[in-house]
Formats: structure tokens, sequence, C-alpha cells
């Protein structure tokens, strides 16, 4: 019998991952908690049949889903990975529903490819409605056609804000201004260090220009060293605050503006969703799952590929897929493959030089600035909690003042906490998807046929 | 897009949606952007629309802690708002 490649995520990592396993003759299952296949970039509004971008690799991708050797599992959270007896866990059914089924299944390779969120660093008002993560207002706009609201400001640091600007433009907003945090000469200089490895990537320059020309058509200002530093309202949003930053995200005094906005999209990059690396007791490094050059992680019989290995956008993702899927299924990945996620992998180093997170940004918090949106744990708080020399280390830390302990369990502020605290972040999230009590009480059923 | 219309109720009042919208999605575009309110009391809604940050629960159909960016809303769903201490 050929070997059983499981495959946790179907975005354009976990999709590739699939071709690439089948046409190394493995039997594959692949899941994703999500009803339809494609992940955070291939996303369409209900009904429409076609995504918009990265089209006919996806529709191939999609059509193998009904492959002979291929099982597709929509609407399967992974919540556990027992790797004593290499059982992954699964609930299948309505998200966050009762009742869902209880499966489970157990290997012979596993590829993680479960992708990454949006990274938003605190500032004042930022947990009120109305301000939205960049991808929030993107999944938002492309796959439901909802406007997070009618003038909107975007801000954040990375190339991703384009995409958004524009997407939030289709469904009929005003973006008053697209602000990206870091100034023209980091940008340029990240960018275009050594063009020429950049070739590879020259779909992407044509898609940053039509960005550029969607903007421009628009009359929507592209700014650089400006950023949202405060967000304001009682309920909800009313206007933002912005301001010049140094090179370091200090602020420039003096540089303030106000809009008038009612909504507001921020996002400072990606962060990984590691929980299931985690549990299978994967290694990271810098947050993200450590592999080799053959997406192999530190565990036998486990491989990662996608964002949770790297932030680098779709097509890196979809190549180091192509990877894991052929190692996974016991071939050596042929060299042209190696070589496209190599050439992919100098597009996300780029990316990271380009766009970097200026370590003077926690001068923007005040002392009662939310850090925790959970916990709603300040940035007055954590400071205190830091220079208590009864509560040395995160973990007590975290006990003390309960940042990282709400229901995200640290997602949206752990970076954030650890950056201000001086540790480094600890994924140690048990369980990677909330389930109920009852389901966990609830016999398991086997493996199906 | 096929732009079946559904029908849910939040609090008892009905709304309109596209079939394959998430229950957010639904809020949003009827204007309501904050559903649940905090521990000390500050409301919110949406914030990472992907399922991650846990800012959207609400209620549906007496199941609580629902994240309403992830939940496909369905006709006929009966959506409460929730403040944390309901649950806790
Ligand atoms: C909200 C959002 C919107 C984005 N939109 C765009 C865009 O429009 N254009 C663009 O260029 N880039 C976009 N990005 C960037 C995007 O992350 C990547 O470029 C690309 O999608 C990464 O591919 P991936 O396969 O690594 O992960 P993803 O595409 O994120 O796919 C991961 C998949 O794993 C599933 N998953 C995760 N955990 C579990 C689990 N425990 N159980 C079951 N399934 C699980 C998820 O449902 C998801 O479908 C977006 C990112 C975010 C966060
Ligand atoms: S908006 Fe973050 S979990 Fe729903």
């Amino acid at each position: 019998m050929s070997r059983h490649v499981v495959i946790v995520g179907a975005g354009p990592a976990g999709l590739a991952a699939v071709e690439h396993a089948l046409r190394a003759g493995a039997r594959v299952t692949v899941l994703d908690q999500a009803e339809s296949p494609g992940g955070q970039y291939h996303r369409r509004p209900p009904g429409a049949d076609a995504a918009r971008h990265g089209r006919s690799d996806f529709d191939r991708r999609r059509r193998l889903l009904a492959h002979p050797r291929c099982r597709w599992w929509p609407g399967a959270a992974v919540w556990a990975f027992d790797r004593v007896e290499n059982r992954l866990h699964v609930l299948r059914g309505q998200p966050d529903g009762s009742g869902r089924r209880r499966l489970t299944l157990v290997p012979d390779a596993l590829i993680l490819a479960t992708g990454a969120h949006d990274r938003t660093l605190p500032f004042p008002g930022w947990e009120l409605p109305g301000v939205y993560t960049a991808g929030a207002a993107q999944a938002l706009a492309k796959g439901e056609r909802v406007a997070i609201g009618g003038r909107v400001l975007v801000a954040g640091a990375g190339p991703f804000l384009l995409p958004v600007a524009e997407s939030l433009l289709d469904v009929g907003a005003e973006v008053v201004a697209v602000l990206e945090a870091n100034p023209f000469t980091t940008v340029r200089k990240g960018w275009s260090a050594r063009p020429w490895r950049l070739a590879a990537q020259a779909g992407k320059a044509g898609e940053l220009g039509r960005y550029a020309a969607t903007l421009a058509r628009h009359r929507v200002p592209y700014r650089f060293g400006r950023a949202v530093i405060e967000a304001r309202g009682a309920d909800s949003v009313r206007e933002v605050v912005t301001a010049g930053v140094r090179a370091d995200w200090s602020i420039i005094p003096g540089t303030e503006r106000t809009y008038e906005v009612d909504a507001v999209c921020v996002g400072h990059g990606f962060v990984p969703q590691p929980e299931l690396a985690v549990a299978a007791g994967c290694v990271l490094d810098g947050g993200f799952v450590k592999v080799d050059g053959e997406q192999r992680t530190t565990v036998d019989g486990v491989f990662a590929a996608g964002e949770i290995t790297g932030i680098g956008g779709a097509v890196t993702s979809a190549a180091e897929g192509a990877v894991a899927g052929r190692a996974a299924a016991g071939e050596k990945p042929a060299p042209a493959l190696i070589r496209a996620r190599d050439r992919a992998l100098t597009f996300a180093g780029r990316l990271a030089s380009a766009h970097p997170i200026g370590t003077a940004w926690r001068s923007w918090l005040r002392e009662d600035t939310i850090v925790c949106r959970c916990e709603e744990t300040t940035y007055g708080e954590l400071v205190r909690a830091t220079t208590d020399p009864a509560r040395p280390g995160p973990h007590a830390l975290k006990l003390g003042t309960r940042a990282g302990l709400g229901p995200c369990q640290g997602r949206m502020c752990g970076p954030a906490v650890s950056e201000l605290c001086g540790g480094t972040e600890r994924h140690h999230r048990p369980i990677a998807q909330p389930i109920r009590l009852g389901e966990l009480a609830a016999r398991t059923e086997g493996e199906p046929g | 897009m096929s732009d079946r219309p559904i029908r849910i109720t939040v609090d008892g009042e009905a709304l309109t949606g596209i079939a394959g919208q998430s229950v957010a999605g639904v809020l949003l575009a009827a204007g309501r952007i904050s559903w649940r309110t905090t521990r000390s009391g500050a409301p919110r809604g949406v914030f990472c629309g992907i399922g991650a940050c846990f800012d959207c629960l609400l209620t549906v159909n007496d199941v609580p802690d629902v994240r309403a960016c992830r939940r496909p809303a369905a006709d006929g769903d009966e959506i409460r708002t929730q403040s944390r201490e309901e649950n806790t």
C-alpha cells in the first residue's frame, strides 16, 4: 500500500503539497477548517467559482482534491497532535458548533501548512470597534464583498497593504491614505539589493505596479515614514492620529495629523500559526518552524511548508509545499523544485529587509494602552510587573498580569508582550483549536475507512 | 456570485445576508460593528477576521462562544450578542 500523507491546511502551501504528493504516488488526506480550499490567498465571494489571483495553478490543484487517491475534508479543525501515538485529532462540523464529529488519523507522513495571521502592534485605541487587522479587511472585502467602513485608513508595514487598499476600493470604500511606517530609503534598499535575483518574481513587480496605478487612479496617497499612533472614539473609531516616524519608528514631534474615519486597518506583517508543530515537538526558530532543505522539521515524519516556516507570500508558500509534498511521499524532490523554492526564499528575505519592524514602536504606547486585548492588560501593568523582583520570568509575568491568558491564548499580544518584557515568545498552546468539554468527553471514533 | 439571500435574527431583529457569508459578514454589512462586551464592559466586534483573536464571539442557536468570523451564516440562524460573564 502506498504511503499515506496527511496535509493540514489547504492554502497555497497545502494545495501544492497535495499535487506533488499525488504525483509521487502517495495516498493523501488534506483537511482544512474552512469550508472551501484556498487558504488566505485564494479567497472568493460566495457563489463565485474562480479565484481572482493565481487562477490556473489554483484551479488545477483544486480539481486534484477529487483525485481517486485524495481524500478532502473541509470543515475539519485539527485540535491536537499526539506525538506518542502519532495521532492527529480532528473535529468535523460547524466551526465552534456543538455535535461535531471527533475523528483521528494516523499518517505515515504529516505536512503542516497552517499559515499565518496578521501581526498588529498595539497603539492607544487599537481595541476600539472599527479597528481591524489588514487581513480582516482583506478577507471581508475579497471573500464576502463587505467593506469594513465608508472612510478607511490603511496603515502598517509591508506590501500587503496595497492589495488590501485595492480590495477596499473594489467594494466601494473610500481609502483616505495608505501609510507605510518604514521610510522610502529602507524600502528601496531592501527591495533593490541585487535586483537580478528578483527577476524570478517578475510577476510580483507587475502586481505592485498595478496596485500603485489603482491607488493613483483613485487619488489615494501612499506615504512612507508615517504610522497610525492612536485611534479615538467612544464606542467605535471616529478619528485616527497619524505621525511621521523616523527609521526606528520613533515619532517625529509636531508631525501629528488627524483623519476623520469610520474604520482603520492596520497590519505590521504576519506571525505564524505553529501550534500543531509545537504539539508535534518541532523546534522553532524565531517563532517559525525550523525546516531543512527538503522541508523536514526536526521531528521524523513531520514536514512544514508555507508561512509557518517564514513569511514570503503565496508564491513562496506554494514552492515550499511542492518540495514538502514530494519529500513526504518518500521521493527526492527534483532539483528544479528545490531551485524554485530557493529563489522564492530570496524574495522572502527581501520582504523582511524592506519592511522591518522599528524597535521604537513602544514609544507610541501610554500607561493605559491595552496590550493584551483579551485580558485588557495595559502597558503600565506590564512595565510594573517586569520591574517587580517578586515576579521573575515570563510565566510568573503572565500569571501576574494575565497577559496572554485570555481566549486567544496570546496569539494577538504574544510577540508584543515578549518584546516589551524582554523575553522570547512561548508558543505553549496545548490545544490548537477550541474544543468544547462535551466534545472532549465524547468517545473518540477511530480513523474512518 | 449567486446572491441567494438568507435571513437570520440578531437579538430578535431580522437581518438579510447572502448565502456563503459569515455571521460576521452579515452583521458588518448591516452596519453592526460590535456585539460583545469584555469584562470591563468595552465593546468588541471583528478584529482579525480569520479566527485567531476571539474578539467576535457570540451565541448561535443557543451555543455560546461561536466565532462570528468563522461561522458561515445559515438561513434561520438565531444569533444573540453576548457579554463575557454570560458564559463564565
Ligand atoms: C487574513 C489574511 C488575508 C490574506 N490575504 C492575502 C491576499 O489577499 N493576497 C496575498 O498575497 N496574501 C494574503 N495573505 C498572506 C497569506 O498569508 C499568504 O501569502 C498565503 O496565503 C500563505 O499560504 P499558506 O499556505 O502558508 O497559508 P494559508 O493560506 O494561511 O493557509 C493555511 C490554511 O490552514 C488552515 N488551518 C490552520 N490551522 C488549522 C487547523 N488547526 N486545522 C485545520 N485547518 C487549519 C487555515 O484554515 C488555512 O486555510 C493574507 C493573510 C491573512 C492572514
Ligand atoms: S475576528 Fe478574530 S476570531 Fe473572529
